[in-house]
């Protein structure tokens, strides 16, 4: 038992977590920048929340404690709440000038 | 075997972000950000964060996945009716991604090789172990990301009424069709918020 | 503890007067005010009297610290006074005249609208005035010093809505501020020889130096620099005769009897610098007396009755500076005492006849002012007597001693002052008759108006009357069988200078002789004035009258006025609008409005951020992500 215990512990740098979640975050950025539609822009941030999520989870079990589990859980019901909201504002947008362009919106000047 | 799990996993999870920033069709991107988040979830299950993974797919893929499907569908935008952005600025998308990427790889360069063992403790990601923690340590928390979530749903219902304007003109011909007497004049307020709530 | 209390009490009260009175100028009454300010004067005036009967051989001096006044690494010097036989005789001419000066004001100045604030200036000038004399340190009687040039500045341009007397006023400032400078740099020296700036302490190290060192000729000769400007001698003697423009009891105050003397006080205040340095001495002497004789040659052709008076002032200060520079100190010290009553005297007298005249100051225009003006023909008649140096009026006494010591020291100077003593008398009696005498020359609406001043003008007269009179007994010389009292008494000052250096001495037989020559010559220049402007009533010329050579010269002050325009301040404003144009405008106003003009072009610039292009914003966010992330990370 002991052994196959041990056999299925399989060592994974931390390292690799880090730059996975990086990787996942840099496209969220990319998507946020390269895209014109308010709603895939959105989902991109999504993404973004998904990259950090991963990363407390790999820390947590590195540290082993359940802290960071504890912390994604809130994460996970901020990131709910702000669709929530981030949709229906996205909706009376799109009712008022009846695109989901991103440039349309323009007049935060001055 | 967990080491070839987590590196096709890895490898499913960038693909299909980057597919979510490059499709045409948002219909395509919400889908292919579902296979990303089960994939995510999937590393959640390496790493011992069993109910973490159950949460992340009722919430990611359930609800906010679907909220978004929604609201594509509302607004039509299933057919690709977007223009590029221009050339320059996507080069200035793409080269700023690229740098901050060089950039937080950078920055753990040279840190000391740690080591997670996977499965090492299972019992990490319990539900017991996280409840305990939960209403131990982080019980105030908890409480206000509950009026968070009111807070977001109030917000959410109020954003989706219709524009005053509108509203007080469907009342006002709503009023207009009774016989108008005082009796009625002074009970106005009241008729007028039987008629929201009959809404 | 109690002296301390006076001591203290007799500068305060004059500054506790100008306080009130400034504070509350619109508030107060002006019968309130002159109350407040006479009152304030009087009450040092009897303390400086209490403390002048408390000094005796066991008391030689009060000193009273108020407060350590700087304290800085090595550098400290504390706000105290010294009240010792000197100073206490500035003390009590100070308050003494100035409290009859301020009971004259009160009724010279009756009517006009800056009465209360005309008070407040006089006792302000009361109190710098005792500062400067009762200081012991040379930074406290530089605040005097300064504080007097300040009020005088004030009062002389007192009806500041003419343009003329504030250019006096200007000027009178400006020429003193000349003088600060050498004696600025003379407080600086002696700091920099003696490490203190306080009288005892430097007094002390000083008496055990050589005399003739170069620096202590330098140090004098900076200070009298100072001197030459407050003390209006050639050749910053200018502002004097302009600073007429004020009221007339200022001119009695400031310009007769007090500020001006201030440099014959600090001189004889520091004597036993002046002794140790014999070369300063005679550049003294010489200037003393070629202003004395320079100024009463001017005299002699002038019209306005103050400016007479003024250039006589100059020429009386010129023969204490003489007395002082042949080391006759006490000599000094006297003549300026007795100048203190006669001349403020004349000047008050002046005022008495200008009111009288309703406001006219030419003589040509004046005489036969005697049947009019009865107390004040006899004061002036008194004081006019006193200057010309008769006996047994106040200024023969010291007028004598000081031409005593001078031929005893140099006989050329003796002959220059002994001119200058002659041409005194024949222009103060000019002055006098032209005024006083034979028949009124005004106009009949004038001459309709004519009355003797009110009691609260011929009051004061009549005491300074009284002083000029008796005045003189202070000093009976010993030639007379008197003990020289104020010799007697000044004695413990000028110790350290009797000790260095014998002042000459005269025998008896000397000065009768040289006595009787001076007056009976006054006597036939009298006469002769009398001849010419009483027997054949001559009267002056009117302003545009064909005047010839020396007499042109001298009705025009010799010109002085116009050389220093052309010498000094044509070159100084073109200097200034030089650097206006240069300095001014080209390079200091670019580079302040170069300040202004980046921050404009900056604001430009960074306004062209705000596209409103939320895609941009987010763009923006990620660099900044980026940087930042650079800098804590690796930087």
């Amino acid at each position: 038992m002991n052994d196959s215990v041990s056999q299925m512990i399989q060592q994974v740098p931390l390292n690799h977590y880090i730059w996975l979640s990086a990787a996942l975050f840099v496209i969220g950025v990319l998507g946020v920048l390269y895209r014109r539609n308010a709603i895939v822009i959105f989902m991109c941030i999504e993404l973004m929340l998904n990259a950090v999520n991963l990363l407390m989870v790999a820390f947590s079990a590195w540290h082993g404690t359940a802290a960071g589990q504890v912390f994604v859980f809130f994460v996970m019901a901020v990131a709910a709440a702000e669709v929530a909201v981030g949709l229906a504002i996205l909706i009376v947008i799109y009712h008022n000038t009846g695109s989901t362009d991103i440039n349309v919106l323009n007049k935060l000047k001055w | 075997m967990s080491l070839y799990i987590f590196y096709f996993l890895a490898f499913l999870a960038v693909f299909s972000a980057l597919m979510v920033v490059f499709s045409r069709n948002p219909i395509y991107s919400v889908l292919y950000l579902v296979i990303t988040f089960f994939s995510v979830g999937g590393h959640y299950l390496l790493l011992s964060a069993e109910f973490l993974f159950a949460v992340h797919i009722i919430v990611y893929a359930g609800a906010i996945m679907v909220l978004f499907l929604y609201v594509i569908m509302l607004m039509n935008l299933n057919k690709e009716s977007e223009a590029p952005k221009k050339t320059l600025y996507q080069f200035a998308a793409v080269i700023s991604a690229g740098l901050l990427m060089m950039v937080v790889v950078g920055a753990v360069r040279g840190a000391e090789q740690a080591q997670i063992g996977l499965g090492a403790n299972p019992a990490l990601g319990t539900v017991k172990n996280l409840g305990s923690m939960l209403f131990n340590e982080f019980l105030l928390p908890f409480e206000v990301v509950s009026v968070l979530l009111l807070a977001a749903m109030v917000g959410a219902v109020m954003l989706g009424r219709n524009p005053l304007r509108t509203r007080r003109q469907s009342l006002k011909g709503a009023a207009q069709t009774r016989p108008s007497h005082a009796a009625d004049v002074k009970d106005a307020p009241i008729e007028n918020v039987k008629q929201l709530t009959n809404e | 503890m109690v002296m301390d209390v006076i001591v203290g009490l007799v500068p305060l009260a004059p500054l506790a007067g100008f306080l009130l009175i400034g504070l509350l100028n619109k508030q107060l009454r002006t019968w309130l005010a002159g109350l407040i300010a006479c009152g304030s004067v009087l009450v040092s005036f009897l303390l400086s009297a209490a403390l002048f009967i408390a000094m005796g051989d066991d008391q030689p001096s009060f000193t009273y610290t108020a407060f350590e006044w700087i304290a800085a690494g090595d550098f400290a010097v504390s706000f105290s006074f010294l009240v010792d036989p000197l100073s206490i005789i500035m003390m009590l001419i100070i308050t003494g005249v100035g409290f009859l000066i301020h009971v004259y004001s009160t009724g010279y100045m009756h009517g006009d609208e800056g009465y209360n604030r005309f008070f407040a200036y006089l006792n302000l000038f009361i109190f710098f005035m005792l500062l400067l004399v009762m200081g012991s340190n040379y930074l406290l009687m530089f605040v005097g010093w300064e504080g007097v040039g300040l009020c005088s500045y004030l009062l002389i341009g007192f009806w500041f809505k003419n343009t003329e007397y504030n250019n006096a006023a200007k000027k009178a400032f400006i020429m003193n501020r000349i003088g600060d400078v050498g004696l600025i740099l003379g407080v600086i020296m002696i700091f920099l020889h003696f490490g203190s700036l306080s009288y005892p302490e430097v007094f002390a190290q000083a008496a055990e130096l050589n005399a003739g060192t170069g620096f202590i000729t330098t140090i004098t000769l900076l200070l009298f620099v100072g001197a030459v400007g407050k003390s209006a001698q050639i050749p910053l003697y200018t502002w004097l005769p302009d600073a007429m423009a004020g009221p007339t009891p200022v001119s009695a105050l400031i310009h007769a009897a007090t500020m001006v003397t201030a440099g014959i006080y600090m001189i004889a205040r520091n004597n036993i610098l002046y002794t140790l340095a014999p070369a300063t001495l005679d550049v003294v002497a010489v200037i003393g007396v070629a202003t004395a004789l320079f100024a009463a040659t001017i005299a002699i052709a002038q019209n306005d009755i103050k400016k007479v008076l003024a250039y006589s002032t100059v020429s009386q200060l010129g023969l204490m500076f003489l007395a002082l520079g042949v080391g006759a100190y006490t000599t000094g010290i006297f003549h300026m005492t007795t100048h203190a009553f006669f001349k403020a005297l004349l000047f008050l007298g002046a005022g008495s006849v200008i009111h009288a005249m309703s406001g006219d100051q030419d003589i040509r225009n004046m005489g036969g002012l005697r049947s009019y003006l009865p107390i004040t023909f006899a004061t002036f008649l008194i004081a006019t007597l006193a200057i010309a140096g008769l006996p047994p009026f106040a200024g023969f006494f010291s007028k004598d001693e000081i031409l005593a010591h001078t031929f005893a020291s140099s006989p050329i100077l003796w002959g220059v002052g002994f001119l200058a003593s002659l041409l005194t008398a024949f222009y103060m009696f000019r002055l006098f008759f032209l005024t006083f005498a034979g028949t009124s020359r005004a106009s009949e609406s004038v001459r309709s108006h004519l009355h003797e001043s009110p009691s609260s003008m011929t009051f004061p007269l009549i005491v300074l009357a009284v002083m000029s009179a008796i005045g003189g007994f202070i000093g009976i010389p010993a030639v007379f069988g008197g003990g020289h009292a104020l010799n007697n008494f000044l004695a413990p000052v000028f110790a350290g200078s009797a000790a260095l250096a014998q002042p000459h001495h005269i025998n008896h037989s000397t000065e009768l002789i040289l006595m009787g020559v001076v007056v009976g010559l006054t006597l036939i220049v009298i006469y002769f004035a009398y001849n010419q402007y009483v027997k054949k009533a001559s009267i002056p010329a009117p302003e545009s009258a064909q005047r010839s050579g020396f007499e042109d010269l001298v009705y025009n002050k010799y010109y002085v006025d116009e050389l220093y325009d052309k010498v000094v301040t044509r070159p100084l404003e073109f200097l200034s609008r030089a650097l206006d144009t240069l300095v001014e405008r080209l390079m200091i106003d670019q580079v302040v409005n170069s300040a202004g003009r980046v921050v404009t072009w900056g604001g430009k610039t960074l306004r062209l951020l705000q596209t409103g292009n939320t895609g941009f914003y987010v763009f923006a966010m990620v660099i900044s992500i980026i940087i930042l992330f650079v800098v804590k990370t690796f930087i």
